[in-house]
């Protein structure tokens, strides 16, 4: 146990981390990609038409999964500001400004892709709904964790204030999810439940949760990326950043 | 298969604006997303090379 222990903390220093960020994110970019074009193919040429909601449904194979991942990103840098309030770990503050940016271009999509489905099946691109308000309020959580971190100059106060919008925004998460039932919507219920058999076509819902998995492994792939541009920035004083291969002449 | 052709595939029913305003707007940000990561992160690791070459042409 206590093994095991060690080796992660080891990954929390950014000079370990780095290599293996640029290890792992072209897998997860390949399974993404593979992932997106069996789920696109699903989409479009496997779902069958829908019997109320004709061609136009099919919006629901981009703006399910964009809003799982708007959520569960946030979720993400709940864990990482509370793990970098805990251990106080360098590393954990950069993750969640990596997370930051793709986490609110989901919720951005899904609000677009929501305002798309909502013209012509409700007649209004934007309802005060209490699952659309929850959602913008997310996005603009995500707009705030971003204006914070980038309005204060020394990267480890940045992360501290960050770290406690994330954790006190979490709660916005569970207010989305159960929007649908606690309050009287206009948007549906949930598609998908764990407690009860789904209301919709196999196909369908298979098409759904290839294109969520592709959005979460392209997500972690971006996220590595951009957490290693992020630990050049802030390292760019060190020994070990000067001694990288890809620094030499 | 749901088309009989492609100008059928495009129209969606009617809901061709719709649902590729979605799936367009979707494909683009992330597109947009990754050029500007790798902008980023090739515009960090310039400056470090440029920097780190000053340094040595200084102890030299």
């Amino acid at each position: 146990m206590s093994q095991r222990l060690v080796n992660w903390f080891k990954f929390a220093s950014p000079a370990s981390f780095y290599p293996l960020a640029g290890k792992m994110w072209p897998w997860f970019a390949a399974i993404g990609t593979v992932l997106a074009a069996a789920g696109l193919w699903i989409s479009f040429f496997v779902a069958p038409t829908d019997f109320q909601q004709g061609e136009g449904y099919r919006i629901i194979f981009i703006h399910v999964p964009a809003s799982w991942m708007s959520m569960f990103i946030y979720c993400v840098m709940a864990f990482w500001a509370a793990i970098g309030i805990t251990f106080n770990t360098r590393l954990s503050g950069m993750m969640s400004s990596a997370l930051a940016p793709t986490g609110a271009l989901f919720a951005f999509l899904s609000l677009w892709t929501g305002a798309l489905w909502g013209k012509p099946m409700w007649g209004a691109w934007w309802v005060w709904d209490a699952r659309l308000t929850s959602e913008l309020i997310l996005f603009f959580l995500y707009i705030g964790y971003i204006a914070l971190t980038a309005a204060i100059d020394d990267p480890r106060r940045a992360d501290k204030a960050g770290a406690i919008i994330s954790l006190v925004g979490v709660v916005n998460v569970p207010i989305i999810y159960f929007s649908v039932k606690w309050w009287n919507t206009l948007h549906q219920g949930a598609s998908v439940s764990l407690t009860k058999a789904p209301s919709m076509a196999a196909t369908m819902l298979w098409g759904m949760l290839i294109m969520a998995l592709a959005f979460w492994m392209y997500s972690i792939a971006i996220a590595l990326y951009r957490v290693r541009a992020i630990i050049l920035e802030r390292e760019r004083h060190t020994a070990w950043v000067a001694e990288l291969p890809e620094m030499q002449r | 298969m749901n088309w009989g052709s492609a100008g059928e595939f495009f129209a969606m029913g009617g809901y061709g604006l719709y649902v590729w305003g979605s799936f367009g707007v979707t494909a683009a940000a992330l597109l947009i997303e990754v050029v500007l990561v790798r902008q980023r992160f090739s515009a960090v690791r310039r400056s470090l090379r440029r920097e780190l070459a000053a340094d040595r042409d200084t102890q030299d």
